[in-house]
């Protein structure tokens, strides 16, 4: 699901190459299944000499033995990133926005490039944009490089933080999913329009059409009412096909490795979106609820106010959370077999081959229960805005009906 | 973006408005169009059907009044049948009887015929035997007168019988 190159991966490969070709392969067969690729670079470029430091600095650091760190590539793979690494050696440069004191700094991150290292990993400079300020890529995050000490100190905390607009992994993941919602809807609502309603759907409408009525008539109109279901789904439907095609986007092989739905920052706004709405559509009833519940002892009210007023932000909360914990959870999954596969081939080829068939078989497994599930974290997230659209809108029904 | 729960503020910023962004232009281009039309289409499978039902109902009324029509029909054939057999069989009951009429008249003027025809042959016959006695008595007359003793003989004969008398 990561097609993020496992570099390290390569590199334990490489190592073992006279007793462990075979590994290799099988190593290979469980990245193109999940996306991923893995490559054995032998021809190291020479301009490693300057490295400012690598963005995996604890390796060059360690000097030791390069011991495979699981923990340590997973998180790599599922985090954001400033380039989209598709396989191998080959990786996208994405624009690099920063404003810092005033100053608006637009380059792309291929500026940070500075060639492979000996195992195939990208290494990283630093670069001084046309302002004068140099910026530096440290683990992924843009700095401002200090005075002289070019960035040698990786881990020091005195780095200076510019606002970084760039467009990431998963704000790139994100453009092109809207692009491809843009593309698509135009055509399938085209259809619509020219065929009317007495065509019968054809194409691209048909597969679209399940989709629009069920969160139509299973999320929207069970959970808001048909009077009002009509003003929420444009979000419903938006939201829906975005998480999903996110969600989606992040499993096809090949493509950058997207964890754009496992991204706090794109849930966050997801989240928001529904708290504002819930919040502007909150009619009398649904505040008068929360802030003086009826038909409650007074001394309980006390108690009861400031829980309700604490769940106005816990759910959208909740909501953001499940999202990205789902996802990024799935890619964690997949992504820690692969590493039993290479934990076990460091110690013998033997051990590698035989926990790799296994791994394989339950990644493939995985893969299909990720399917699942982007599909119904959509389907969640979507149901619970709903119903939280639903409780704000509701109308006066009868006393102790609100829970 | 350093840490995975961490927030960076370029990509909710770029989020908000990407999302928002789609969220308005699907909203105009494409949901409101899909879901009026959807709502037309079901609207339209609503309205089909109900006329459906409504054509069945008028296709039952109108089998149950087919019904009615040839129950009547046959029943006005029955009774036509009934009547033209009716008629048939008077008809056929008169011809039988002015035959029979007819038959019994021609009998009785063939025998009237008949019996006219009888007595007019017995009549004739009567005339017939009647001249050939004539005849036969002239001849025998005029024999036995031809010889003067047989006229004698008669004579006394005649006178004999007379005499008995």
């Amino acid at each position: 699901m990561i097609t993020f190159a496992p570099l390290k991966f390569a590199n334990k490969a490489q190592s073992l190459e006279n007793k462990g070709s075979m590994l290799r392969i099988i190593a290979c067969v469980s990245f193109i299944l999940l996306g991923q690729w893995t490559i054995a670079q032998h021809d190291v470029s020479a301009h490693t000499t300057d490295t400012l430091h690598s963005a995996e600095a604890i390796h060059a650091d360690a000097g030791e033995e390069e011991k495979f760190n699981p923990g340590e590539m997973i998180m790599h793979h599922i985090s954001d990133a400033h380039q989209i690494h598709f396989i191998g050696q080959l990786y996208m440069p994405l624009p690099v926005i920063v404003w810092n004191h005033g100053h608006l700094d637009v380059f792309m991150s291929s500026a940070f490039w500075n060639g492979f290292d000996e195992h195939g990993e990208l290494q990283f400079k630093s670069y001084t944009a046309s302002s004068g300020v140099t910026y530096e890529n440290h683990h992924e995050s843009i700095v401002i490089a200090t005075e002289g000490g070019h960035g040698h100190d990786a881990h020091s905390a005195s780095h200076e933080k510019p606002m970084d607009f760039s467009i990431t992994k998963s704000v790139f993941g994100m453009l092109f999913i809207i692009v491809l919602m843009l593309i698509i809807f135009r055509s399938v609502s085209a259809k619509y329009k020219n065929g009317g309603a007495t065509k019968a759907p054809s194409g691209l409408q048909n597969a679209i059409e399940p989709f629009i009525l069920f969160v139509r008539d299973e999320v929207a109109v069970p959970s808001i009412g048909k009077k009002k279901a009509g003003r929420y789904m444009p979000f419903l439907l938006t939201v829906f096909f975005f998480i999903w095609l996110c969600n989606m986007l992040g499993l096809i092989p090949f493509l950058g490795g997207f964890n754009i739905t496992g991204t706090l920052s794109i849930t966050l706004v997801l989240a928001a979106l529904v708290f504002l709405i819930t919040s502007f559509s909150g009619n009398g009833h649904y505040w008068g609820h929360i802030f003086w519940p009826p038909g409650i002892p007074f001394g309980i009210k006390l108690i009861l106010v400031p829980i309700e007023v604490l769940s106005i932000f816990i759910k959208p909360t909740v909501l953001m959370i499940r999202l990205t914990a789902n996802i990024t959870a799935g890619h964690i999954i997949i992504l820690a077999f692969v590493g039993l596969v290479l934990l076990f081939g460091q110690t013998s080829a033997v051990a590698g081959y035989g926990v790799g068939v296994g791994a394989v078989i339950f990644m493939i497994f995985m893969f299909f229960i990720e399917l699942l599930v982007a599909f119904l974290q959509a389907y969640v997230f979507t149901l619970l805005a709903a119903l939280y659209f639903g409780d704000a809108t509701q109308e006066h029904h009868h006393e102790g009906d609100h829970h | 973006m350093e840490g995975l729960l961490s927030v960076s503020v370029g990509t909710v910023f770029w989020a908000s408005i990407a999302f928002i962004a789609v969220l308005v232009i699907l909203k105009k281009m494409a949901w409101g169009p899909i879901l009026q039309t959807l709502e037309e289409r079901e609207q339209g499978i609503a309205n089909a059907l109900k006329q459906a039902e409504l054509a069945k109902e008028e296709m039952a009324s109108l089998k149950s009044g087919n019904e009615q029509l040839l129950k009547e029909a046959r029943e006005e054939r029955d009774r036509i049948l009934k009547d033209a057999k009716e008629i048939g069989d008077k008809m056929r009951a008169e011809a039988k009887e002015r035959a029979a009429q007819d038959g019994a008249a021609l009998l009785a003027n063939a025998q009237r015929e008949i019996e006219t025809q009888k007595k007019a042959a017995i009549q004739e016959l009567k005339n017939q035997v009647a001249s050939l006695s004539i005849q036969i008595a002239e001849q025998l007359v005029k024999d036995k007168l031809s010889d003067a003793e047989k006229q004698n003989a008669l004579n006394s004969k005649l006178i004999e019988e007379l005499k008995a008398n």
